[in-house]
């Protein structure tokens, strides 16, 4: 949690590159490949998705890649190893980013106290809203792993008082109704959940679904703690998996051009 | 008294003991908040009430018939049998009872749009019958597998004015639907309701299909004390999502002399992989918005179910048959593809009314036990579907339609 916490006092004026993979997207060794070269190219924290086989929060880019994750045999043990191989390497944030079957089945408990262990920082669970997480974020804070929730422009005042004051490390605002997918523009409204969130908290708030370009993260940075890029990032995993192109020369290149947007 | 008195599932939380509760995406929560709040208000408006009670009558065709099954009684040597004869309703399944409710609460709380997830596509073209009906738009998420098998119900949901759309991810069956109907309403939410089409799904849902199916077992009631003079010993339905089984079972659940049976798609069997018993294999864990039993593997992926039904191939059911199961209240038994087909054929031949093979499931559990019941015990079994839908699946196992049934 302290990691989260200094990552963001570090930044300056800056705002915070999170970018999002999938673990074992193709394969191990080139999830971990490509997580490197992520951190080493300008990435401030990295959230690491934990493939899943029914992702509803999740548009057909991420389900796809959880896909390739599943078909090699990637399982929680795995992404647990992700998460400590990573930390040999790097003090940045890593945070782990699952839907609540998984955790539920193999214990929660058992779950955060591995993921501390491994060096992860904080989770996201896209399927446990406010009324489900009292006992999983206490649970997660006893285990010294961050909460780290959604609001969504359909929360409310109400439910963003109430949702901010569940987090820790930084709350995570969803940029426009739906899935996670890219899209062409940022919805003007994001701004106003941002402030809501404010209103309620000291903690950062960060950006994320839909994020695309560096022309949204300039955007987002303008009012915004940080963004949260994934589908833009797995698509071009996908397309390095499927033969075109080299998937850690792509991340490189795309996290350099986002980086520069995140500056101030 | 037993702790079935007063039965007050869901809690406020939408809880069923431990089952239930609402894991979704926090854009869906305002809805769903918003829908309980309707929905309980309109649940108690008496217009409404009666709206929903002239609908069921002059458009689906309620009161359905409670038949006495007297040459399967006598066939089988045991129990008098009854059907429930869901399969009477318009569009010839039960699906319709809950379509036309939430398809008024459609109405009442201004959304234009429904969309509605489907397996053997018998709620998909419930919903598109009342999507015509009431003139709301309508989009209806059916795999692409069950597209195949069930080719029939697809077309007739594009005549009814319907947009169908192919889940292409996952296993490509109901499941797969109602990710991609979830996934599509988290976009749509301000303009749309979901009608989700069985006793599954994020509170308030089981709670609003269990309501609307209750007429089911209602009239179950009022039908078997003026046709014998007491409650049935056992009712039997089979458990897909669990809709019309909640519906049969709910208002019996304080008259704890009746046993309720749920059947279970075994499939090939539930010593295979191939099957659908997520009472009897499952443990519990996260669908589709709730906590239920589900069939997954040891790191909680979940696994792919298999029934020779569509309507029965789901991993999951609904979270207040996991607690009824839990409780004891009612008991889930599985029987196999072989068994429901045997029982398609049986129910055809000797009363000539040609079930769903989803509802064979539950014929098939009383061809089984019948030896083992009295002479004198009543058994009620919800003839969910008539089994027009699966003539053609039937035909294809049995070498195709030019090919005739022998069997
Ligand atoms: C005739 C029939 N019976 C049963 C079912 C299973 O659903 P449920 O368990 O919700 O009744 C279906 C689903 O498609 C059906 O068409």
């Amino acid at each position: 949690m302290e990691r989260i916490r200094d990552a963001f006092a570090a930044l300056g004026s800056n705002k915070a590159l999170i970018p999002f993979i999938v673990a074992g997207d193709p394969d191990y060794d080139q999830s971990f490949a490509i997580a490197r070269a992520i951190l080493a190219s300008g990435a401030d924290m990295l959230e690491i998705g934990f493939p899943y086989s029914d992702p509803l929060a999740d548009g057909p880019v991420i389900q796809a890649a959880a896909l390739r994750s599943l078909n090699r045999g990637c399982q929680l043990p795995d992404c647990f190893r992700l998460v400590r191989d990573l930390r040999s390497e790097t003090n940045k944030p890593l945070i782990a980013f699952t839907y609540v079957n998984p955790l539920m089945q193999y214990g929660a408990t058992r779950f955060f106290a591995e993921l501390a262990q491994a060096g992860g920082d904080g989770v996201i669970v896209p399927d446990v809203p406010l009324e489900e997480a009292p006992e999983l974020a206490r649970v997660a804070a006893d285990q010294g792993i961050a909460w780290i929730p959604l609001v969504a422009p359909t929360s409310g005042e109400e439910r963003i008082q109430a949702i901010a004051q569940q987090a820790r490390g930084f709350v995570y605002c969803v940029s426009s109704l739906g899935v996670t997918g890219e899209r062409s523009s940022i919805s003007t409204q994001v701004e106003s959940l941002v402030q809501a969130v404010k209103r309620h908290t000291s903690l950062p708030a960060c950006v994320g679904f839909g994020v695309s370009t560096p022309d949204h993260v300039r955007e987002i940075a303008g009012y915004a703690d940080g963004v949260i890029v994934g589908s833009a990032y797995v698509r071009r995993i996908g397309d390095a998996a499927s033969g075109d192109g080299d998937a850690v020369e792509m991340v490189t290149r795309f996290t350099e051009s986002l980086k520069d947007a995140c500056r101030a | 008294m037993s702790m079935q008195n007063n039965y007050a599932f869901p809690d406020p939380n939408g809880r069923y003991g431990q089952f239930g509760g609402r894991y979704v995406p926090e854009t869906l929560m305002s809805a769903l908040l918003q829908l309980e709040q309707d929905y309980l208000r309109l649940r108690a408006d008496a217009s409404f009430q009666t709206e929903l009670a002239y609908y069921l009558k002059q458009y689906a065709g309620r009161p359905t018939p409670l038949y006495f099954a007297e040459r399967l009684t006598e066939y089988l040597g045991g129990p008098k049998i009854y059907l429930k004869r869901e399969d009477l309703n318009h569009t010839g399944a039960h699906k319709i009872n809950n379509a036309i409710g939430q398809g008024l609460l459609a109405l009442r709380t201004g959304k234009r749009r429904i969309i509605a997830e489907t397996g053997a596509g018998q709620h998909g073209v419930a919903s598109a019958t009342i999507a015509a009906r009431f003139g709301l738009e309508c989009t209806v998420f059916m795999g692409e597998e069950d597209m195949r098998r069930q080719a029939l119900n697809v077309f007739r949901m594009r005549m009814l004015g319907a947009e169908v759309v192919p889940a292409m991810s996952g296993t490509r069956t109901l499941k797969d639907a109602t990710n991609e109907a979830i996934r599509h309403w988290v976009s749509h939410v301000d303009d749309t309701h979901y009608v989700i089409g069985s006793v599954v799904g994020p509170h308030p849902y089981p709670q609003i299909v269990r309501d609307f199916q209750r007429v089911i077992g209602d009239e179950t009631k009022e039908q078997i004390l003026e046709q014998e003079g007491r409650l049935p010993d056992t009712v039997v339905a089979c458990v897909g999502g669990g809709s019309n089984a909640m519906g049969m079972f709910f208002p019996f659940v304080e008259d704890t002399q009746v046993q309720l049976i749920g059947t279970e798609a075994a499939g090939h069997g539930i010593h295979t992989e191939h099957h659908a018993a997520s009472i009897n294999k499952g443990r519990p864990g996260v669908l589709h918005g709730a906590k239920t039993m589900l069939l997954q593997d040891e790191y909680g992926q979940v696994t792919p179910a298999h029934s020779i039904s569509a309507g029965l191939d789901y991993p999951g059911i609904g979270p207040e048959h996991a607690h009824f199961a839990q409780s004891g209240r009612a008991v889930y038994v599985p029987v196999t593809d072989e068994e429901a087909l045997a029982a398609f054929y049986l129910l055809s031949k000797l009363e000539g009314i040609i079930p769903a093979l989803e509802s064979a499931h539950a014929i098939a559990y009383v061809v089984r036990e019948a030896q083992r019941m009295q002479k004198d015990d009543i058994v009620v079994i919800c003839l969910s579907g008539r089994g027009d839908k699966d003539v053609e699946q039937v035909a294809q196992m049995e070498g195709g339609l030019a090919n005739g049934a022998n069997s």
